[in-house]
């Protein structure tokens, strides 16, 4: 079969994919008992429509953009990491643990770039750990990193209820930190929205794992020894030790949706703040085609469901935010797993073309 | 005396009904990755599987056709399972967590469009759920001491999908260890190649190992949603379905084991929800829930990681059959 | 033979003919197997026998031709119309389910109704009367995995016979067979024969062949060459029609004198995944100025000896010198900055990475020098392209586009740029695996001037190669490879057909 050229691999197929899925969730929404041009009008409108509604959106997105990164460097290794909630989780324990620690005597300066270093080391950690077990004991990464999110969950509801909760409080919940990343309001930005300089953040680490792994040997190595094994041993790359690092970079990565979460809008260390990022982030791995650029691109989609989801849920309350669930669950399952059903009749519709 | 009884009684009786949706989806991933396809995604067909049933139960007031419902579309998200992982040769684990998160957003989608009551359904009276099975004689058992107590309660007075589940325990192992069907189905999950060679088609048989994985998967879900509960709520299933994927991989891919550590994790939860908020005497400090609840991941990591014993998965799990040049 | 005139033959092919693309597997080929008979089908790689096998027991369809089985015309489109008529084959890679019993091993397709139990009764039965018949004892409740490979090659057959085979076909058995494992095999398969079985066995060993076949078929170049009946003719001359008439070779100039010593390669012994022994005990020298070529039928240890001196594998005894020093264990990349470097034999797995551009292929094994360097770290596009280009142009690569994918590349072309990447840097020693596999003819020759030239320039060359032609048209020294070790060394100017022929096919000379 003639592969497809680039362009048609890279753009036109995802977004094939996304229209797919969307056209099946209008389905959905018409089984639900409306509209879907109606749905989609107050989707657009949700997002895009207002000041406010695109800070919302970029929020969000920022979230995407650190669960894209993650899931795609771990794809480049040839690894499928499913872990990014619990190393969000951990990452944002490192997080408030330092905050907490520290907040009252360091200065604010200092204070918010060692807390983001104490939530990409607790991140990194949580990624390290399955990526040795995959390494050096054989230890399928899917299995682990699914059973590491649970632990997560359970770890941090055990020292939220019991440890770190504020005294006299119900919620399980930390105190109030000291300090807090400026929200881009702040600096010119209209409206009211939580979308805070971790996004400026998101978009330097874009930059930065695009660099890493395209412009150094490093990146050369682990996307071999992704793409091609074999070929990792005819040329002398460690593979175990590319897994274990990439794991840990994409753990670190994922913990920077504690940073936009916590340091840039609750303040507090508090349960289920991830909501569900770090399985996003596996479909905007997959829409991007795991390049950092793709990821930018399908990090911005699915901010905008998400903020236009809850924005159609408030005008259509028959449509709740979980629609936009469905989208996600039919872009992963086309992109990734039904993937050959569009290639094949796509290839030969171009080639008839010639 | 009759208090520590009764508590015995209750946590035994319990761990049945914890354990019996656990059962059905670890037999359900069993039969698929027997077969040689891995299936991660127990969580969202039981999820399906206990929107359907209380559903139609709420809307027919009949449990059983609920539980059709169920069967069914736990049935078509396995069937779209097999069709990316068999005819087209996906990635297996994309395809189930596109599953688990796709049914996570549909159920929840459409019980608030049409209950509209914030993503449940409607409590079901008991005429709509599986009733409790007495057992036959309770009166005169009853008075029994002790023993009576325990037969009547932990033996009978469970609803059918309990009975049910503990019955296919044996009915799975004769399946795939007396069977013609069981014998080529578990050669397709260690060899393919050799199935292929004495002239069987491995596609068929895969396929059938991930059907019978939507209708177990089906079952659980009315289990927990017209036997152990009365509705639907959003995500009920909690995450059982990957505590099932951990007892499958514990409990080494055979229904014995695999029966034994459904019932192990059925009794940790039913200690813990009982000792939440007990303080342990001595140590002062409130009973660690949370560590009991996670004790099945870790035990699984355990495992995985080769430091006690080894985890032998069906050998020809993950990978899609390609019929070599 | 008896009875071998009065009946039918058990299998008659006529004019069997398979293309794969460009390539004619088979082309018009007529054998004949008669019942009661060992039928050996013996070639180089590459001459067709698989295929036809293939095609005999139903993987793939033929493109033309007929077949009949006893007298009776058959179709064959899968492998479970070749079971209905009695045509089984005992793979050369196991066909077994490790974790199952014999038993169980030997029902999978013939299980002789849905519950197991009374089938498993029967099995048992046919298993005793079977063993008992040909001599083949297995225990029949042994978990396969935990049998030795002349034991797993038993239950294949037995399965075989199990299924009611009639026409029992064995594709190089004896590969992973000790001496007396073999020579137990061979009893087995007299006992079949005896009973009236057709037996057809490929194999490239002239030993095989002339202590057990009663006919052997000469097949080369995808054509059947000859028949013949065994006890009339020689291994010598089967030797000759598997290679055919080479031309003679061209003439070369020939170095001054022998180079210094490169590389010293001593008893060196290389380990399978299942512990079988792949290289036994090989030792020889490479000089500068000089091309040494391995000749011999693949699947003799030519990889291993090729992925131990590369460094993807570490050898279990032995020692490797480059230079006099010796060099530490496994480690291609430590292989490459010394001066040893590797044109792998199977380029699209190990070689090149599909999905790369040409520009990073082109960096492949060493894309951690600091020439692709510019600040801080980061490798410099332009100069990865702008090496790319050179490559491209130096060694004739087209289209020369260093952005285009690998896998885009014809065959040739990724070959020349995988020898110019490993050219680059001027190594001492290059070690080159089946250069020409898949090159059209301008490549080959493209590839043969650069491999000359490397010897004019006082390098040396370790050409490994199942291309007898190549081999004669470039070496200065030819050792054959057969079974892991070295069957002998000769000179190109003595290099005949004959002796060759005769070492590839493991007779001495």
């Amino acid at each position: 079969m003639k592969p497809l050229p680039a362009w048609a691999d890279l753009l036109l197929l995802p977004l094939l994919n996304l229209a797919l899925a969307l056209c099946v969730s209008a389905l959905v929404v018409l089984a639900a008992g409306q509209s879907p041009v109606g749905a989609m009008r107050a989707l657009l409108v949700g997002s895009f429509g207002s000041w406010d509604s695109v800070g919302y959106t970029l929020f969000y997105a920022t979230d995407m953009i650190f669960a894209g990164l993650a899931v795609a460097i771990a794809f480049q290794c040839g690894l499928f990491n499913i872990g990014v909630e619990g190393q969000a989780a951990i990452g944002g324990l490192g997080l408030a643990l330092v905050c907490l620690g520290l907040d009252a005597a360091l200065p604010v300066a200092l204070l918010l770039p060692l807390a983001i270093l104490g939530g990409a080391a607790g991140g990194a950690l949580w990624g390290a750990v399955p990526g040795w077990l995959q390494a050096r004991r054989g230890s399928h990464i899917v299995i682990t990193t699914i059973m590491f999110n649970f632990i997560a969950a359970s770890l941090l509801v055990y020292l939220l209820v019991n440890v770190l909760i504020e005294p006299g409080q119900m919620a399980p919940e930390t105190r109030r930190f000291a300090a807090a990343l400026p929200q881009l309001t702040a600096f010119g930005f209209p409206g009211h929205s939580p979308v805070n300089l971790a996004l400026i953040l998101a978009l330097l680490a874009a930059l930065g794992v695009w660099l890493l792994i395209w412009r150094t040997p490093w990146g050369y190595g682990l996307r071999v020894a992704g793409a091609n094994p074999e070929a990792a041993r005819y040329a002398g790359i460690d593979h175990g030790r590319r897994i274990i690092l990439a794991m840990a970079i994409s753990g670190a990565l994922g913990a920077g949706i504690a940073v936009n979460e916590l340091l840039g809008t609750h303040q507090k260390l508090l349960l289920n703040f991830t909501g569900g990022a770090g399985f996003t982030g596996i479909a905007v791995a997959l829409m991007g085609r795991n390049h950092p650029a793709g990821v930018l691109a399908a990090a911005l989609l699915f901010g905008a469901l998400a903020q236009g989801g809850a924005e159609l849920s408030f005008e259509m309350p028959e449509v709740p935010r979980d629609l936009v669930l469905v989208v996600q669950g039919l872009v992963i399952l086309f992109t990734g797993a039904l993937g050959g059903l569009l290639r094949a009749p796509l290839a030969r519709l171009l080639a008839m073309g010639r | 005396m009759e208090a520590g009884l009764d508590l015995v009684v209750s946590i035994l009786a319990a761990t049945l009904r914890v354990a019996t949706p656990l059962i059905l989806a670890a037999l359900a991933g069993l039969f698929a990755e027997r077969a040689g396809v891995v299936d991660v995604g127990l969580e969202g067909k039981m999820l399906a599987g206990a929107f359907a049933a209380a559903a139609t139960a709420a809307v027919t007031g009949s449990v059983w056709m609920g539980l059709g419902a169920a069967i069914l579309a736990s049935g078509a998200l396995a069937l779209i399972h097999a069709l990316a992982c068999v005819t087209l040769r996906g990635s297996q684990v994309v395809s189930g967590m596109a599953i688990n998160v796709l049914a996570s957003g549909l159920t929840a989608t459409l019980a608030i469009a049409w209950f509209r009551m914030g993503g449940q359904t409607p409590p079901l009276p008991q005429s709509a759920r599986f009733p409790p099975l007495p057992l036959p004689g309770a009166e005169t058992i009853g008075q029994i001491p002790v023993l009576g107590r325990l037969l009547v309660s932990v033996v009978g007075g469970h609803t059918a999908p309990v009975y049910l589940a503990l019955a296919l325990v044996p009915l799975a192992s004769f399946l795939l260890w007396r069977t013609r069907f069981g014998l080529r189905l578990r050669a397709c999950g260690e060899n393919p190649g050799a199935v292929d060679a004495a002239g069987i088609s491995v596609a068929r048989l895969r396929y059938a190992g991930v059907m019978i994985a939507g209708l177990l998967c089906g079952v659980a879900g009315a289990a927990i949603a017209t036997a152990q509960g009365a509705g639907f709520g959003t995500d009920m299933t909690a995450g059982r379905g990957f505590i099932a994927l951990a007892a499958l991989i514990l409990g080494a891919w055979k229904p014995w084991p695999v029966l034994a550590t459904c019932l192990a994790f059925g009794l940790l939860d039913a200690i813990a929800i009982r000792m939440q908020g007990v303080l342990i005497p001595g140590l002062g400090v409130a009973f660690p829930v949370q560590a009991v609840q996670a004790l099945p991941y870790v035990l699984t990591v355990i495992l995985l990681a080769g430091f006690v014993g080894r985890a032998v998965a069906p050998r020809a799990a993950g990978v899609p059959y390609v019929k070599e040049r | 033979m008896p009875g071998a005139i009065a009946s039918p033959p058990a299998v008659a092919c006529r004019g069997i003919t398979k293309r794969f693309g460009h390539v004619l597997a088979n082309d018009a080929v007529d054998l004949t197997v008669h019942r009661g008979s060992i039928h050996g089908v013996i070639g180089e790689n590459g001459a067709g026998k698989s295929t036809l096998m293939a095609i005999l027991h139903g993987f793939y369809p033929m493109d033309a031709g007929s077949i009949e089985v006893d007298g009776r015309p058959a179709t064959i489109r899968d492998s479970a119309d070749a079971i209905a008529l009695g045509i089984e084959m005992v793979h050369q890679h196991f066909m077994l389910v490790e974790p199952f019993t014999v038993l169980e091993n030997v029902m999978l397709g013939a299980e002789g109704g849905a519950l197991l139990a009374p089938g498993r009764a029967a099995a048992r039965e046919s298993l005793a009367r079977l063993s008992a018949e040909y001599g083949l004892s297995v225990d029949p409740d042994t978990v396969v995995a935990d049998l030795g490979v002349g034991d797993k090659q038993r239950v294949e057959i037995l399965k075989a016979l199990h299924h009611g085979a009639e026409i029992l076909i064995l594709d190089e058995p004896t590969g992973v067979l000790t001496p007396q494992e073999a020579d137990d095999l061979f009893r087995v398969l007299r006992s079949l024969r005896d009973q009236g079985k057709a037996v057809v066995l490929i194999t490239h060993k002239l030993r095989e062949v002339m202590a057990v076949t009663d006919r052997v078929s000469v097949m080369r170049g995808g054509k059947m060459v000859a028949h013949r009946d065994t006890a009339e003719t020689s291994a010598e001359e089967l030797s000759l029609l598997m290679i055919g008439r080479r031309p003679a070779a061209a003439e070369r100039p020939l170095p001054a004198t022998p180079g210094a010593e490169l590389l010293r390669v001593s008893d060196l012994t290389v380990q399978d995944g299942a512990g079988v022994e792949r290289l036994r005990g090989v030792s020889f020298t490479l000089h500068a100025g000089e091309i040494l070529g391995i000749a011999g039928v693949a699947g003799n240890g030519q990889t291993e000896l090729l992925e131990a001196l590369a460094g993807m594998r570490t050898p279990s005894s032995g020692r490797i010198a480059l230079r006099g020093a010796a060099l530490p264990a496994g480690d291609a990349a430590a292989r490459r900055a010394a001066g040893i470097a590797h044109v792998p034999e199977d380029r699209l797995r190990h070689g090149l990475v599909a999905d790369f551009a040409a520009e990073d292929t082109a960096i492949l094994g060493y894309h951690e020098d600091p020439i692709w360097r510019r600040a801080l770290g980061l490798m410099s596009r332009s100069k990865v392209g702008a090496h790319a280009a050179r490559l491209m142009a130096g060694h004739d690569v087209r289209p020369a586009l260093p952005r285009l994918r690998s896998a885009l590349f014809s065959g040739g072309n990724q070959q020349k740029l995988i020898l110019g990447r490993e050219m680059d840097r001027t190594p001492d020693v290059l070690l080159v695996g089946q250069p020409t596999r898949g090159v059209d003819i301008g490549g080959i020759e493209s590839i043969h001037r650069r491999l000359r030239g490397w010897r004019e320039a006082g390098r040396g060359v370790l050409l490994v190669s199942v291309e007898l032609d190549e081999i004669l048209a470039l070496a200065d020294r030819i050792l054959v490879m057969f079974d892991g070790r070295i069957m002998g060394e000769l000179p190109a100017g003595a290099a005949d057909e004959r002796r060759l022929g005769m070492m590839m096919a493991g007779a001495s000379a």
